[in-house]
């Protein structure tokens, strides 16, 4: 609707639209922005001190605030490498061939898997005595223990198997979304396939790119079960989820939870926003091709 | 590339492909044309026909399945696109939405690592010959269709290309900017003085740009021949029928004298000249509308007139004989629906074809 | 650099890639196969194969972590929740799709929010609440919880679907003679059935899947079979790991059903709107 016709006719406040889509509104808002305003509330409302306690405590306990950094730890890498992987094979299987419908299918298998039957997985798999070890073993590829579970590199991997389909499919869907002419043309101009790739592609998949990042990102951060399946929750991957959760459910400190709860979507929102921000700096315009 | 080339050989070409069914389809057949110098070459054809395939291997977009491509002694058929340096028009314009026009049309000259200093004079000349100076640095989104396609032409020119490819570049704009395009083409192939393969669907523009028109038909050449010559004599009923033949007659060949036939129909008969050697006892009669007129002559048709079509100069009649042959015939001013009338058409405008195998 | 050079290393390039997804696919297709392994298996310990096969795990896990009580649960809870989701989502859908109304940016993004943030951020002020009101640990309570990203998922997944109708069909509808009943009943509603098919499939699958919430909100008698998976895993040293292998096949058969349906319907990359691609052909 062009703004013209948004001056000339503002739609009654409450016609079939706003029927149509009150429900689901009114849903939402009870049950999400409601609770999360409650936990907000909650959060500054410490069993006993002042309103600001319950931060001052998980920021002094060192055992508290290092949750964030084992967090960014984990979520920083598997992100990078999810991406990272996604974007060249994504690009690779842009074309509609047998190829990329197999890949695709088969890719989105360990999406719907869920993260608590890789964990499981993995335990049995990637265990000291899995088959992995013992195939590299066989070949002597590798001589010592295997330890790739109850530790950092467990957890890992568990968010790389969960994670990398997911940002294989988002960015395929992006690449997707570009026109291939614009790539014709620009052959047709002198550029070679790297410089299709840089100069045209790269440029029109900065936004969804970004988009994949967050995404990917956030679904990193959020890591509960495979740290405490696979990882070592009282060690090296006791990550933020782990605190709220020990707050909530095994401490009682309801206020407390909360206010991990809130740091944790804050300290993930700031790098949402960093990211989204340098998208920004990079390329402003339209994404889709050929005829504006 | 060479910017001096004395003339563009295509040998043989032919591109087949496997069809999602699996079959194999053949796009392009044997095609074989030699492209001078400062030629204006038109490729006409129905959709389907191939013409959109052979420009794409011309470019370089798609491989040969057989033939070859000379430009001059040089064989550029194994050179990938980016190597070949022909500038190309697309049918989208295909331009790049994130670039300003300004990096659109330099490009080119930005993959050659041309300087700053010269890409700037020939970006300028670029823009001055499509005549769309004070939009550089504008984005696509923000220009009209007929802004947008300059701008693809400039892009493909800037680059001072031996060969410029245009696919179907004026299809997407209406009707008025269309024809002012096609005259900014043709005088910006002039101004060039290079040659130009240009891709079309239009019998109109095609002969109004073209010095030669190559005209395809389920993947093989049908004609090349110049526009005049295919207007005035398509090489068999499937061009004459594309080239606005719109009376095609089916018809029964009762005499042949030398290179005169006559041959009737539903109780009309007429007296043409045979264009392909004729086999068999049936053939086809094709007629202009536009040179049947009303009156007296060698041939004459009676009929009533069903439609009229005015056009403001002219009008488009339909007019039905007596035992129910419907021809289509133009005559100026507007004559009125339910008349009787005469129609004539010389005898050497009477085209006669041959109607081959079993239909 | 020449051209044979270039076509050889973009060949390498390729085999990398072609290794890495192989890599991949095959590394998770073998760590499926031995959870599968060894739930048949009668005792492996290190071994490349189990020292016999046997069905008997699944009986025991099927009593031990008391699957048909799970599974019901299960059922309950994830068909509430597509046909919640569909009855609310598609109308907002189609509302935010076609329609403009004021408030229309904050709307969307109340309806993103639940997709970015993460399910422990709300999830545990949401458990809290849920605590305080008394339906913590009860089905509606679980079934609640789980409708939070669910609504906006199917918003998300309808919206392309909506926005690929001519919009022009409802109005030649309507110039017709039809309604609004008749237009939705006849016109609207029959284009719209893939959509909502693959929508509740990938809520259903997806919902399966879902963890977190239900984890938080859940008590002993309303767990679903992924937090059910989740707690024997977490005791697999109490328990014998066969046992708990068993539950996860069980688990995966029932997500993989669903998956392979929806996958009927629904092309993965279709989520996201595309250029539909002109071939040079």
């Amino acid at each position: 609707m062009t703004s013209a016709a948004a001056r000339v006719a503002r739609p009654p406040l409450l016609d079939s639209s706003f029927l149509l889509v009150a429900p689901a509104v009114l849903f939402l808002l009870l049950l999400f922005v409601y609770p999360f305003l409650y936990g907000f509330a909650l959060s500054f409302q410490p069993n006993e001190g002042g309103w600001l306690d319950n931060y001052q405590k998980f920021f002094t306990d060192s055992r508290a605030w290092r949750t964030i950094v084992t967090t960014f730890g984990l979520a920083l890498p598997v992100t990078l490498i999810n991406v990272g992987f996604a974007l060249p094979i994504a690009f690779r299987l842009r074309r509609r061939t047998l190829w990329q419908r197999w890949v695709t299918t088969l890719l989105v298998v360990p999406i719907t898997l869920g993260t608590v039957l890789i964990a499981d997985g993995m335990l049995t798999y990637f265990g000291p005595r899995g088959w992995l070890a013992q195939t590299l073993q066989l070949f002597h590829l590798y001589d010592g223990p295997i330890r790739l579970t109850h530790n950092y590199w467990g957890v890992l991997i568990s968010l790389v198997i969960s994670g990398f389909p997911f940002a294989f499919l988002l960015l395929l869907s992006y690449v997707t979304g570009i026109d291939p002419v614009l790539a014709r043309a620009a052959a047709t101009l002198g550029a070679n396939r790297w410089n299709q790739f840089r100069h045209i592609y790269l440029p029109l998949l900065a936004p969804g790119l970004a988009i994949t990042f967050c995404l990917a990102f956030v679904q990193a951060f959020s890591v509960f079960p495979s740290a405490v399946l696979v990882g070592a929750p009282s060690g090296s991957t006791r990550v933020i989820s782990i605190a709220a959760y020990e707050a909530a459910f095994e401490n009682y400190d309801y206020a407390m939870a909360s206010t991990v709860a809130m740091i944790m979507g804050f300290a993930q929102l700031i790098v949402v926003a960093v990211v989204l921000g340098l998208r920004r700096a990079f390329y402003r315009g339209p994404v889709s091709g050929g005829k504006g | 590339m060479p910017h001096d080339f004395k003339q563009l050989r295509l040998d043989r070409v032919s591109r087949r492909f496997a069809a999602p069914s699996g079959a194999i389809t053949t796009a392009v057949d044997a095609l074989s044309v030699t492209v001078p110098r400062g030629e204006f070459v038109a490729l006409l054809g129905p959709s389907g026909c191939g013409k959109s395939t052979v420009l794409n291997c011309i470019a370089g977009l798609l491989p040969l399945s057989d033939g070859g491509i000379w430009l001059d002694e040089q064989r550029i058929d194994v050179l990938p696109p980016e190597k070949r340096g022909f500038g190309m028009v697309f049918q989208n314009y295909a331009l790049f939405p994130h670039m300003t026009v300004r990096a659109n049309v330099a490009f080119g000259l930005r993959m050659r690592g041309t300087g700053a200093a010269e890409t700037a004079r020939r970006v300028a000349k670029a823009f001055a010959l499509v005549q769309l100076e004070g939009h550089e640095d504008k984005l696509p989104g923000q220009l009209s269709g007929g802004q947008q396609q300059r701008v693809a032409i400039a892009r493909a020119i800037v680059i001072e290309p031996p060969l410029l490819l245009m696919d179907e570049p004026l299809s997407n704009l209406d009707a008025k900017l269309r024809l002012e395009m096609r005259g900014e083409i043709r005088r910006i192939h002039r101004e060039l003085g290079r040659s130009t393969i240009y891709v079309t669907h239009d019998q109109d523009e095609a002969i109004s740009l073209a010095d030669r028109i190559v005209v395809l038909q389920d993947g093989r050449v049908q004609q090349i021949a110049s526009p005049q010559e295919i207007y005035a004599q398509p090489a068999n009923i499937d061009v004459a029928r594309f080239m606005g033949y719109r009376n095609v007659l089916d018809v029964e060949i009762e005499e042949t004298r030398g290179t005169e036939v006559v041959v009737g129909a539903d109780g009309v008969r007429l007296t043409g000249v045979i264009k392909q050697p004729l086999t068999g006892a049936r053939g086809y009669a094709a007629i202009r509308p536009e040179e049947m007129t009303i009156g007296a002559g060698a041939n004459v048709i009676a009929g009533r007139i069903e439609n009229v079509e005015y056009g403001g100069r002219d009008s488009l009649i339909d007019v039905r004989t007596a035992s129910g042959l419907l021809l289509q015939a133009r005559t100026p001013g507007k004559p009125t629906a339910g008349e009787s009338v005469q129609l004539t058409i010389p005898v050497e405008r009477v085209l006669v074809y041959p109607r081959g195998g079993a239909p | 650099m020449n051209a044979g050079l270039q076509r050889w290393g973009a060949r390498a390039w390729g085999g990398v890639l072609i290794g890495l997804i192989a890599l991949f696919i095959v590394n998770v297709a073998l760590m499926v196969a031995a959870v599968a392994t060894n739930s048949f298996a009668r005792r492996w310990l290190g071994t490349w194969l189990p020292d016999g096969f046997t069905t008997a795990w699944y009986a025991a896990a099927w009593k031990e972590f008391q699957l048909g009580d799970v599974l019901t649960v299960t059922v309950e809870v994830v068909l509430a929740v597509v046909a919640l989701s569909i009855l609310i989502g598609v109308p907002a859908a189609y509302a935010l799709a076609r329609r403009e109304f004021a408030g229309k940016r904050l709307v969307l993004l109340l309806f993103l929010l639940p997709l970015i943030i993460p399910p422990f951020t709300y999830g545990i002020p949401f458990a809290t609440l849920m605590y305080r009101v008394g339906l913590a640990g009860t089905l509606p309570g679980v079934i609640l919880a789980n409708l939070i990203p669910a609504l906006p998922f199917v918003i998300l997944v309808m919206t392309p679907f909506i926005e690929q109708i001519d919009p022009n069909l409802e109005s030649a509808a309507r110039v017709f003679g039809a309604g609004t009943a008749r237009m939705f009943a006849y016109v609207l509603a029959p284009l719209l059935m893939p959509g909502i098919l693959a929508a509740a499939l990938l809520v259903l699958v997806r919902t399966i899947a879902l963890f977190e919430l239900t984890f938080l909100t859940a008590g002993p008698d309303s767990q679903t079979l992924v937090v059910a998976l989740y707690y024997a895993v977490f005791a697999a040293g109490v328990r014998a790991p066969q046992s708990v292998d068993a539950m996860a096949i069980v688990y995966m058969v029932v997500t993989l059903v669903w998956l392979l349906l929806a996958l009927r319907f629904v092309n993965p990359t279709q989520l996201v709107s595309r250029v539909r691609e002109q071939p040079a052909h």
